[in-house]
């Protein structure tokens, strides 16, 4: 067993584990702690595979500067709200839970039985990855590619950024008369309500 | 680069999707509902970043920067909404917002 296979052992066993410890984790603050894990360990399989800058990424953009305004969410909103164990729909759970493990029954055939046929056409392409690392370096060959073959999807992107901070500064606007227009509702009102 | 093969990455990638789906239909709360969203194009970047090691390119590792700029951009538009919707009714349970439905 060499070094490779032991660090991929250790990123499957910490990414999934802390998945499955989302799920059933009750606090808000332990489900975004467990995801942060899961998302370090996949920065380490990223890593594996030659992937450095975009696990470089990974750790400070979605661990860090994502996660940070999840938990700011979090704590702003109070962290003791406790969820709800009623259900509004009998059997969601079970049928959720059962409907989950078909899709990743479905998808692991797919990843198993299709990736045999696929690398017949795509080869391994491990050697030509390492090369492109190793001569103009990961980050100046990605730059190459973004800013050449993608250029117009990354404008979009700088287009869909603005479009989502104006968004947010629209709707994080207190105007002096939002509780006139629209009062607080507390659940017992809304169901007198209905 | 490892020796490990990629259906091994494909398979955790797989795994942690699922979980995402599913941690997404059961739970109630808003903010852990995006987080496991957030799984989801976690994975799928796994896929982006493995499909790109099977091909020998750098496109798939480009595409994760598009994905990750469409998550952050979800991200805080989607918690804008839950700030404001708990700011009306105390209260990030997605069973509390039904005055649409039938």
């Amino acid at each position: 067993m060499t070094i490779g296979t032991l660090v991929f052992g250790v990123a499957f066993i910490v990414a999934l584990g802390s998945a499955i410890a989302m799920l059933f984790a009750r606090n808000a603050v332990h489900v975004a702690l467990f995801l942060v894990a899961a998302q370090v360990a996949l920065a380490l399989t990223f890593l594996l595979q030659g992937a450095f800058f975009v696990a470089a990424v990974q750790i400070i953009i979605y661990a860090g500067a994502i996660m940070v305004l999840f938990l700011f969410v979090v704590m702003l909103l109070g962290v003791d709200r406790s969820e709800a164990l009623v259900e509004p729909l009998p059997f969601q759970r079970p049928l959720a839970l059962g409907l989950g493990a078909l899709l990743a029954a479905g998808i692991l055939y797919l990843a198993v039985a299709g990736i045999d046929a696929a690398s017949t056409i795509t080869g391994d392409g491990s050697g030509a990855l390492l090369a492109l690392n190793r001569d103009p370096g990961n980050v100046l060959a990605l730059a190459r590619v973004l800013f050449s073959r993608y250029l117009l999807p990354f404008e979009a992107t700088s287009a869909l950024l603005v479009a989502a901070i104006v968004g947010v500064m629209v709707l994080a606007r207190r105007v002096g008369s939002i509780s006139a227009v629209a009062p607080r509702i507390s659940p017992a009102e809304e169901r007198e309500v209905a | 680069m490892t020796e490990v093969a990629p259906s091994y990455f494909l398979v955790l990638a797989a795994l942690l999707f699922s979980i995402g789906v599913v941690g997404a239909l059961t739970r109630r709360n808003a903010i852990v509902i995006f987080m496991f969203i957030e799984l989801m194009l976690n994975a799928v970047n796994l896929v982006f970043v493995t499909f790109s090691r099977m091909w020998g390119n750098l496109d798939g590792q480009v595409l994760v920067f598009f994905v990750l700029v469409v998550a952050a951009a979800e991200a805080v538009v989607g918690l804008a909404i839950i700030l404001l919707i708990t700011r009306r009714r105390e209260s990030a349970n997605v069973d509390d917002a039904h005055l649409l439905r039938w």
